[in-house]
């Protein structure tokens, strides 16, 4: 009797340990810089944003591995056919993190405080489709209709950002509904964010979401720091790594590393084509031809590039949309060729010649010109010196200049006192109308020739009929004939020089379990509710 | 002591000639990329080792020591001429002249001159080649460099001007122009070269620190600054150990310098 007695309290014993040891379950990852805010709609940074992914209830959810949109407080939505109206059917029996219910009272509150004016946030920027009031109608506690003046296309994906925040609540934008809320904030050293004991998702088996009990998120600059401490098993993921500290990884614990292939990113050369600029007539009338341009293009070994400088983990660039993009990519479309005869062909059809070795024009002019880029990136740095050795193959002098930043924002945008640039894309949304900012020709970030009062060549016409069609066009289909052509365009006449897209590079402790690491953001913990922590837990 | 001395100016002529024959000792051109071979480790071929962009490390330490051990002594030409110049005539002249001039000093040498450095190079015109950009930047680190000098000179001329032998000087007769040609220049002169001497590991290492920074002589053209950059941050040390060839030269050279300055300064 006592032995069987002393053999339950032993197995009961260690029943506890389990149970106390999967309670306890802590994940740890860092980030770079301080989160700005805590407000979800003010989020600007990249810090700010994490915090709202892994704290925000939204409506709808766009899967990242799927890339399609999902139900989340909204259970059913459907845009009107002039795009001016979304309604939302809301999950019922929802709570706040604070135990306030969640009706579409918060939705319509959240709504109102992101379009206020005096709010000036950033998340809001998105939906100011054209002058007037978006206006909202609660319809019932779980319905409601949210009224814009102006069309907008993929209005639904939009919502994606749009963290609901508590009407009722005290506790303001602390009260969240989303996997954590933030429990703990340290400034400068940590976000210790606890699992919302609230949250509306359940697995298939009935048990409540998020897995994972507490998450710790420190703060840590250093990114050399961040790769030792994940190395010694301190923290459990890197959510984006460069390609050296990918190698690095990878020799010393390879089934640590996830390389997930082209992400949204890319980099990419253009040519200063401003009427105004201080540059010499005749330079002008090279960056103005798609011939010089389409022959600097094919000059360029892209594929030496996507393997010297980002050690394989990039490839080739197309045009503004990554294949990582599935939706939006044209696919009939492939990356330019390195092809320095075919490139000589064309520019002698605009009269350029080889004069002993120096590529010259039909005045004789040596053909010289520098490309600016941001000092302090090593990449864009290696870049421009391989492009220096490509260009030299056809005769043509290439000057690399790196700037400060400030030095070099002041010339791109301002003086124009430049001749070309080497800069990166960074393509958070998939949607094409979140491009319009520098595909219409009137737009400030329309580089290589920014507000045009009126477009200056007939294919930047072209191109601002197509975004504007797109814009207001519903349905998807016609969306992406219009955007293909967008694409095709910029592929033959080549405004910005496209070079490579870098792959989304993730590393991710081996105790970590359901990581898919993805190439949208957020790579590795996109799906945080189901990520969970086996054995092999970091150590403090 | 003496041999140490001996030891480091060997030592600095020995990479000062391999500099000046670095055409015919470079395997390859320095700006080259063999791109098959990029971060390849020493071989017969390439003696340390290829870049990240597999341009032949030998090649690039000859030709950026050249550049960099031709051009610091020359910025320091510049910063010791315009020290003594600055220095030497306020501490001869004195008085309000002389307050002056160590007040605009002091300002100057008060002034963020690494980030001033920086938005000087902004302004510069963008197609200069890489050989005439390196010159400007160590033009202008000769330029900015002289003040801290010019304070010691101004000290050491003040000094000089109320010693025993430049009084009697003047009480036998001797113009202002004869005073500073015969008694003072002539004894100012170990403070000028200590300066210069000082001054040239500095502008080597300001050279380097811009390079890290990316800001320092432009591609292709190799300076120690732009070879250090290997080693910036743990993501960029392989396990090649000769990508730290530079760094050991560079240590190296400006230990040496230092040596030979130290050498020079103690008698005096």
């Amino acid at each position: 009797m006592s032995k069987r007695w002393f053999a339950s309290l032993f197995v009961m014993v260690l029943t506890l340990g389990s149970a106390t040891a999967q309670s306890g379950t802590e994940l740890r990852f860092c980030l770079w810089s301080e989160p700005k805010t805590f407000n979800p709609l003010l989020v600007q940074d990249d810090s700010s944003e994490t915090v709202r992914y892994l704290t925000g209830g939204v409506l709808v959810r766009l899967n990242r591995q799927t890339q399609q949109l999902e139900p989340e407080l909204a259970t059913a939505w459907k845009t009107s056919r002039d795009g001016r109206t979304i309604t939302f059917a809301l999950r019922q029996n929802v709570k706040f993190s604070d135990g306030t219910a969640f009706s579409a009272e918060d939705v319509a509150h959240t709504i109102q405080q992101m379009m206020d004016p005096n709010l000036h946030s950033p998340t809001g920027d998105s939906f100011r489709s054209g002058e007037g009031k978006v206006e909202t109608k609660v319809l019932w506690a779980d319905k409601i209709a949210i009224f814009f003046p102006a069309p907008i296309a993929g209005l639904d994906k939009l919502f994606d950002q749009v963290a609901i925040m508590s009407a009722k609540s005290p506790k303001k934008e602390r009260a969240v509904l989303g996997p954590y809320y933030v429990a703990e904030y340290k400034a400068g050293s940590h976000l210790n964010l606890e699992r919302n004991p609230n949250y509306w998702k359940h697995d298939s088996s009935g048990h409540q979401l998020p897995y994972i009990d507490s998450v710790r998120l420190d703060i840590q600059q250093n990114r050399d720091i961040e790769i030792l401490r994940l190395l010694r098993g301190e923290i459990h993921l890197v959510n984006s790594l460069n390609a050296e500290y990918f190698d690095k990884v990878i020799a010393e614990k390879p089934a640590l590393v996830h390389d997930a292939g082209p992400s949204m990113d890319s980099e990419q050369i253009w040519f200063n084509q401003v009427a105004s600029a201080p540059l010499p007539a005749y330079k002008k009338a090279w960056f103005g031809s798609t011939n010089f341009r389409r022959a600097i293009s094919e000059s360029i070994n892209r594929e030496d590039l996507s393997r010297v400088v980002f050690r394989g983990h990039a490839r080739p660039a197309t045009g503004p949309v990554s294949p990582g993009n599935q939706f939006w990519f044209n696919t009939r479309l492939q990356p330019h060729p390195f092809d320095q005869k075919a490139a000589m062909k064309r520019l002698e059809q605009d009269g350029f010649r080889v004069q002993n070795g120096a590529l010259r024009d039909k005045d004789g002019n040596a053909v010289e010109f520098s490309v600016v880029t941001n000092a302090g990136n090593k990449y864009r740095e290696r870049m421009a010196t391989m492009i220096q050795q490509d260009l030299a193959g056809i005769g043509i002098k290439l000057h690399v200049v790196t700037l400060d930043f400030p030095s070099l924002i002041e010339r791109i945008a301002r003086t124009f006192n430049y001749e070309a640039c080497l800069l990166g894309a960074v393509n958070i949304g998939l949607d094409p109308s979140e491009q319009m900012n520098i595909w219409l020709s009137s737009a400030e970030n329309h580089q290589w020739n920014p507000g045009q009062k009126a477009p200056e060549t007939a294919w930047e016409a072209e191109i601002d009929r197509l975004m504007r069609a797109q814009a207001s066009e519903l349905n998807e289909k016609k969306r992406k004939e219009y955007f293909d052509r967008v694409q095709e365009i910029a592929w033959e006449q080549e405004p910005f020089i496209y070079l490579v897209n870098r792959n989304a590079l993730s590393a991710i402790s081996t105790s970590v379990q359901n990581a898919h690491p993805v190439v949208l953001r957020p790579q590795v913990f996109w799906n945080i509710d189901r990520l969970s922590l086996g054995s092999e837990v970091a150590q403090k | 002591m003496k041999w140490v001395r001996r030891a480091a100016i060997i030592f600095l002529l020995a990479v000062a000639l391999a500099c000046v024959f670095a055409e015919r000792l470079a395997p390859a051109d320095y700006a080259h990329q063999f791109r098959d071979i990029p971060d390849a480790p020493a071989s017969a071929a390439h003696w340390l080792g290829t870049d990240d962009l597999g341009r032949d490390r030998f090649s690039r330490v000859l030709h950026g020591t050249r550049i960099s051990l031709l051009l610091a002594p020359a910025a320091a030409l510049i910063a010791s001429f315009l020290a003594a110049v600055v220095g030497g005539t306020a501490g001869f002249v004195g008085g309000a002249l002389e307050r002056a001039v160590m007040s605009g000093t002091d300002l100057f040498l008060s002034l963020p001159w690494f980030f001033l450095l920086i938005t000087v190079r902004a302004l510069m015109p963008l197609n200069v080649s890489p050989i005439t950009s390196v010159i400007i930047t160590f033009a202008l680190l000769g330029c900015l460099g002289w003040a801290a000098a010019a304070r010691v000179v101004c000290a050491d001329a003040r000094s000089l001007k109320n010693s025993d032998f430049a009084l009697q000087a003047r009480a036998s007769g001797s113009s202002g122009y004869r005073l500073l040609r015969h008694h003072l220049l002539p004894n100012l002169r170990p403070v000028l070269y200590a300066q210069f001497w000082i001054s040239i590991p500095v502008f080597i290492l300001t050279e380097a620190n811009l390079g890290i920074l990316g800001l320092g002589v432009s591609e292709p053209l190799p300076s120690w600054g732009s070879l250090l950059r290997e080693l910036e941050g743990y993501s960029s040390v392989t396990s090649n150990a000769w990508q730290f060839a530079p760094l050991l030269l560079f240590i190296s050279v400006v230990s040496c310098f230092h040596l030979v300055v130290l050498d020079r300064e103690l008698p005096a």
